[in-house]
């Protein structure tokens, strides 16, 4: 039996600081020991109640004084950091993926972090993806496992996050491979595809960013100390970088090479901490004094490049440039200043004047344009360089776009008057949706929740009751109960529906089997029998116990799946007939 | 499709026709025949342009007497577009032979049309400009031809050049609709100058679309609408901000900044002067000899050399010989630099002070010694010596330019300006920015050269009530003037009045509550309740950028923003165009994608001048307030005293019907056709007055019930829930019964016979 022992901190929360100790790992179990006895932190926790793993990076918290300390003459002498750390390597266990209870430890390093993480890899393909080893077991089944044994630990991960992902595919892979009815790699045989790492790619639904700004990332004061703390994560940054190139550029250009990663993250949020508290008169005069924090006060002059470029491209019939450009009326001096409808701005110098509104609108092309790379986001360097990349591919076509059919197209859309003409079809995106069981579930209970509006099983209970009150009690439940009584049969056909995909896949197992050549296909086929005999118990029972009134409905449902079954059934005593017929046994036997 | 209307065969570009339109149709064809003007108000989406272009290119298809020569003028580049692209599928359902011959094009400044690689990486207008005349100007031409190598031309000047000299210039542009993208790409194509080219076939094209100012704005109209018949048929779309487009044409702010670069240019052109004297002194005689035989002259300049002309000069004037103390270049320019002084005197004031032209004029002649009629001719004069002394970077001259528009104007009109000097803004009191406004509040004097110059103008828009104020306005008798309601197939605009938020507290942005965070909060509230029922694209308009600036961060602070961001993309309008213009992009791609967002923008703003928020990119507008111009404003003052003595319009009742005609514009334009739906939420407890709500045009006024005139949150969410769900429902496009909402032939023509019949 494989075993580890590691020392790493174990953490409740993010923010925790870690009890120190050490954590010895086997097949079976996970033990963590605190080097201070008298902790309370100790762990003794069964893999089994592990379902996934997580690898990470925590976040990094930039520290520093308020801006009163640096208006004060001396305030400079503050800006050092007062306690941030580096991105912790992290290593989360989930016990479950729903309820995101799980354990937390801290590593000292990436490569204490990855070693450990192989192994728990390694023990959770074990739990997840393979057959317990029993003694009954067959000589087969052993070569099999052993194949197994020889995956790697990428493989296995792959297959875990696959599981996890879909929530069906899990319920089946349970019942079927847990069950002993059909094997590892028979079950994934038939999946080759999605394990297929190019296809997954394609197919698979990309998250993007997500809507909330967290490039606004707020700092949180303690209240006794002059000091504020601001959080970041690698989605943060991703995030920053994605929105202000030229906060990218300069990551890129400094760090590590002119100054740490911790030094770079507080100049920004010193930068970052002026323009918000609108202190016009510090900004300008810490810019002047540290030019890699001038980068951050300065106008994003890659964002305005961009604009220029993509201002050539924009639809037609919105394009205000075009209009400025041919407004003869509001030159300078000439119109109307000052009548109250429009105010005058004054620009002062280079130092940026950025406002929300820029911000709102930067966010919100991002958001829109998408996340180009797919990389894991693990630490700052990695999501730089990512970003960098993806950033190079797409070169500025060309500068006039005055052939573009496209343009055509979208102003001719826009002038039409849709019901003068005939209707036409609009191009459309298909719907991708990731966890299909998982959506279409909780999207039914939405609906559910609806039908059965908000008391739905909530009823607060009171016990001095008026007869009003007792009355109006009595109507509520048997509304509700006329209500759950109409549900009944959704219910009862979602049973025999999540029968039904189980049913399929041994129905495809069982007739790929054919004709039996080998002894294992002979045991398959043996144990796809059991199986199929017992689900088809299932369904009788459940369309005995069904009531009455939808007895006909629940049939009517179970119908196909019986017949399907039937026919595997009669197909199976014809090869016996046969066989023994002719007196063959099954190859081998 | 095809039909006929009181004996005219009328092309349409569409299988079937709404009845507005033929009505409008109809309308407009009295118009034509009784050679004289028309005021039409017909609510947005009901396809007012297809209806005007098809009428009047088919009314000149049947009367070979009156060829079709129509000018439309939008106020936008954007919806110059859009008409370009409905006349291009007008011209596809033409018969061949008339579309054959059809010449329309899009006409607008350098800046949008110039192909010339270097002029046109310029950002700004003026710049492109300069470049173009650096590039262009008859005496740096001239000069290229004695010595090809040092100084560089444009090639697609050039070839220009050579076809108009050569008399083929329409071999270049063959009939067919040319928007201002496929100017560029023809120029970029046959290497020849899209600007100059266009300017040019604007003479022989039968449809040219443009911008309000080439009409209006006698600063540039005499350039390219010189040469415009009387037959022209001249359309103003979207006309409901033409007052103000028509003052705005002929104010003039001069300003600290103005006043000394006035005298850096000064300086510049004496040492020009200078320059010349010792070189070619011909050039200042041949230049006196001129003006000594009037300005008249000046229309025989090429094309390349003309530039903004004299602000308001009637023709008369331009036969008149140039008085003679300022014939000679000195003379002219000591008076300038006496007029500067005397503006900068005025300037150090420490009170308001409001004139009228008159006794400026007459302080102007005490003290300066500059008579009226020498500040009339400031403009030409200026115009005629920076011709002679060959001053090509001509944005460098604004601000002399400026104080000769100022002098002309003063010196041309003396009724419906004043002249306020006011040493402050009075929002901000403590910063000191000196102004001298002359502003102008007489609409009808700008417009008034194009009514008598056209026989038919036909002024269009969604919002025109009330549609008699208009002609008072721009003072002109329309022999038509109609407003049309919009016949429905179901009801599919919801507009609502919201007087209270959600905690049944009055909303408004009246001065006293609009930053009481309570109002803010339940403003907030209702967008976010709104942001996650509503689909698609939501526009909330707000009374100013002041406001929405306010606002926008008080959200951002109280979290409601945050929210708000977990429905729907947010993007904002800011003052800065290019961005603003990409966050709309944003916004439409936001929508197509199905993402859904909100757009944040300023009623009287650039967004709510001229963006179609049809369809799926506008299901919703809230109108944040009452947009009521700013009150206190002085300007504003003097034009409400001159509307009131000059036209007997109370303040109130114009100050109301301003804003509500903003407000309205600012809804009209989530609709584009009847198939189209969306919902008008008009937030402020003002709003539920009768004397506010019933300045709303008609269309609006019509499904506006009562019952939706006092909401609170919930209510009008409850409200809007509803309403999509109806939405949803298939319908019959084509109405039901007798109450028709979409016409095909066959209607139209079982109408006819009816009409025969009785």
């Amino acid at each position: 039996m494989e075993s580890m022992t590691i020392g790493a901190k174990y953490k409740t929360t993010l923010r925790d600081p870690g009890t120190p100790g050490v954590l010895r790992m086997n097949e079976e179990r996970f033990t963590f020991t605190p080097n201070d006895p008298r902790s309370a932190m100790k762990l003794n926790v069964d893999f089994r109640s592990i379902k996934g793993l997580m690898p990470f990076f925590g976040e990094i918290k930039v520290e520093m004084r308020k801006s009163c300390d640096w208006l004060r003459g001396e305030g400079h002498k503050f800006n050092k950091v007062d306690g941030s750390k580096p991105a912790p390597p992290l290593l989360n266990l989930s016990k479950d993926s729903d309820k995101g209870g799980g354990y937390m430890f801290e590593f000292d390093n990436v490569t204490n972090r990855d070693l450990s993480r192989d192994f728990v890899a390694r023990v959770l393909g074990k739990q997840q993806g393979m057959v317990p080893p029993k003694p009954n077991v067959l000589p087969e089944n052993s070569v099999t496992t052993t194949g197994e044994e020889q995956l790697s630990p990428e493989e296995i991960l792959r297959r875990v996050k696959l599981l996890q992902e879909d929530s069906e595919l899990q319920k089946l892979h349970r019942k079927l491979v847990k069950g002993n009815i059909l094997q590892e790699e028979e079950f994934w045989a038939t999946r080759k595809n999605i394990l297929d790492d190019e296809t997954n790619k394609v197919s698979k639904q990309r998250p993007g960013f997500k809507s909330a700004m967290l490039a606004d990332v707020r700092p949180s004061a303690d209240g006794r100390t002059n000091k504020v703390t601001f959080s970041l994560t690698t989605e943060i940054i991703h995030q920053i970088f994605a929105e202000k190139p030229a906060v990218h550029r300069a990551y890129l250009d400094f760090v590590p090479k002119k100054m740490s990663e911790k030094d770079f993250w507080t100049k920004y949020f010193r930068a970052e901490y002026l323009l918000r508290t609108k202190n016009t008169v510090a900004a300008a005069a810490e810019a002047a004094e540290d030019e890699e924090l001038a980068i951050f006060l300065k106008n994003d002059d890659i964002l305005a490049k961009e604009a220029r470029l993509k201002i050539k491209r924009v639809d037609p019939t919105l394009d205000m440039e075009a209009d400025a450009g041919d407004d003869y009326i509001h030159l300078p001096d000439h119109g109307i200043i000052r009548d109250g409808s429009k105010e005058t701005i004054d620009n002062d110098g280079e130092l940026a004047r950025r406002t929300l509104s820029q911000d709102l609108n930067r966010h919100a092309a991002v958001v829109l344009e998408g996340r180009s790379s797919d990389v894991e986001l693990t630490d700052t360097k990695t999501v730089a360089e990512a970003l960098a990349r993806s950033k190079k591919e797409p070169p500025p076509s060309s500068i006039s776009d005055d052939t573009n059919h496209e343009r055509l197209v979208k102003v001719a859309r826009m002038t039409e008057i849709e019901d003068l003409q005939a209707p036409q079809t609009l191009p459309y995106a298909p719907l991708c949706i990731k966890d299909p069981r998982e959506y279409f579930d909780s999207q039914q209970a939405n609906a559910l929740r609806s039908l059965g509006g908000a008391n739905d099983g909530r009823h607060a209970r009171n016990c001095g009751l008026s007869a009003d009150d007792a009355f109006d009690h009595l109507l509520g439940q048997i509304s509700s109960i006329k209500v759950n009584g109409l549900n009944y049969p959704v219910v009862q056909s979602d049973v025999a529906l999540k029968h039904w995909t189980a049913i399929q896949e041994l129905l495809r197992h069982f007739w790929s089997s054919y004709p039996i050549t080998t002894s294992v296909l002979y045991n398959k086929v043996q144990r796809l029998k059991d199986a199929m005999t017992q689900i088809y118990q299932k369904l009788q029972d459940m369309k005995e116990s069904a009531q009455p009134d939808v007895r006909h409905e629940i049939s009517q449902l179970v119908k196909p799946m019986t017949q399907a079954l039937d026919a595997a059934f009669n197909h199976d005593l014809e090869q016996q007939q046969k066989s023994s017929k002719s007196g063959n046994k099954p190859n081998g036997f | 499709m095809k039909f006929d209307l009181d004996g005219l065969t009328v092309h349409f570009p569409y299988a079937a026709i709404y009845p507005e339109q033929h009505a409008y149709m109809g309308e407009l064809k009295r118009a034509l025949d009784a050679r004289g003007h028309a005021l039409l108000e017909m609510p947005t989406g009901t396809g007012k342009t297809a209806a005007l272009i098809s009428l009047i290119t088919s009314y000149s298809l049947s009367n070979p007497s009156r060829p079709l020569r129509l000018l439309y003028c939008t106020r936008t580049v954007h919806e110059m577009e859009k008409t370009l692209a409905e006349l291009r599928l007008l011209f596809a359902h033409l018969p061949s032979s008339a579309s054959r011959s059809l010449l329309a094009l899009g006409l607008s400044s350098r800046k949008n049309l110039c192909v010339h690689p270097k002029a046109s990486a310029s950002a700004a207008r003026d710049s492109v400009d300069t470049a173009c005349r650096r590039l262009t100007a008859s005496w740096v031409r001239d000069k290229a031809a004695s010595d090809p190598e040092s100084v560089p031309l444009c090639d697609f000047f050039e070839s220009f050049d050579r076809a108009a000299a050569a008399g083929d210039l329409a071999s270049y542009m063959p009939p067919g609709v040319y928007t201002l993208a496929d100017l560029r790409a023809l120029g970029r194509d046959r290497r020849i100058c899209p600007y100059f080219l266009a300017r040019q076939m604007v003479k022989y094209a039968n449809v040219v679309v443009y911008s309000y100012q080439y009409l209006i704005d006698p600063k540039v109209a005499s350039i390219v609408s010189r040469e415009m018949q009387k037959e022209c048929v001249v359309v103003f779309d979207e006309a409901h901000n033409i007052d103000n487009v028509c003052i705005e044409a002929l104010s003039v702010s001069i300003r600290k900044q103005t006043l000394e670069g006035a005298e850096r240019n000064l300086r510049r052109i004496s040492q020009e002067i200078d320059r010349f004297k010792a070189t070619d002194a011909n050039r200042l005689r041949a230049e006196y000899n001129r003006l000594v035989d009037g300005l008249a002259q000046r229309g025989n300049l090429p094309i390349s050399d003309t530039w903004l002309a004299n602000p308001a000069l009637p023709d008369d004037i331009l036969k008149e010989a140039v008085p003679g103390n300022i014939r000679r270049a000195e003379h002219f320019l000591a008076v300038l630099r006496r007029l500067v002084r005397f503006l900068d005197g005025r300037l150090d004031t420490e009170n308001v002070e409001n004139e009228l032209p008159v006794a400026f004029v007459a302080s102007i002649h005490s003290q300066a010694g500059i008579d009226q009629k020498m500040l009339r001719f400031c403009y030409d004069r200026l115009h005629s010596l920076m011709l002679t002394l060959e001053i090509t970077d001509t944005d460098e001259f604004m601000h002399i330019q400026t104080i000769c528009d100022f002098a002309t104007l003063i010196g041309t009109y003396t009724q419906g300006f004043s002249i306020i000097i006011e040493p402050y803004d009075e929002r901000m009191p403590d910063i000191r920015d000196p102004v001298i406004q002359l502003s102008c509040h007489d609409a009808s004097l700008a417009i008034q050269p194009v009514f008598d110059r056209f026989q038919t103008v036909v002024i269009t828009s969604g919002t025109l009530s009330p549609i008699d104020l208009y002609p008072r306005l721009l003072n002109f008798n329309p022999v038509i003037s109609r407003s049309f309601t919009m016949s429905l197939t179901r009801d599919c605009i919801c507009p609502m009045v919201l007087t209270r938020g959600s905690d049944q507290l009055p909303v408004s942005t009246k001065f006293d509550m609009r930053s009481d965070p309570g109002v803010v909060r339940n403003y907030g509230r209702l967008l976010l309740e709104m942001a996650s029922s509503v689909p698609d694209g939501i526009v909330c308009f707000f009374v100013s950028y002041s406001y929405m600036d306010g606002i926008v961060n008080s959200w951002n602070e109280m979290g409601i923003l945050q929210d708000i961001m977990q429905h729907k993309l947010v993007f904002i309008e800011t003052p800065d165009v290019v961005e603003t213009t990409l966050a709309l992009d944003n916004y439409r791609k936001a929508c197509d994608c199905g993402r859904g967002a909100i757009f944040f923008s300023v009623a009287r703003g650039k967004v709510a001048e001229g963006i179609d928020f049809d369809r799926h990119y506008g299901r919703l507008v809230i109108m944040f307030g009452v947009p009521f111009q700013y009150t206190l404003s002085r300007i504003l003052l003097a034009r409400l005293e001159y509307l009131r003595e000059t036209f007997q319009i109370k303040e109130g009742d114009f100050l109301t019907f301003d804003a509500l005609r903003q407000a309205a514009q600012c809804v009209g334009r989530v609709i584009r056709s009847k198939a189209d739906y969306g919902m008008m939420i008009f937030a402020d407890k003002r709003y539920s007055r009768h004397d506010k709500r019933s300045k709303l045009p008609g269309w609006i006024l019509s499904h506006l019930h009562d019952a939706h005139l006092n909401l609170s949150t919930d209510m009008a969410l409850h409200i809007a829930r509803e309403f999509l769900r109806r939405m949803a429902q298939p319908y019959d496009k084509t109405g039901s019964g007798g109450n028709k909402t979409l016409l095909t032939e066959e209607d139209l023509q079982n109408m006819a016979q009816d009409a025969m019949e009785m």
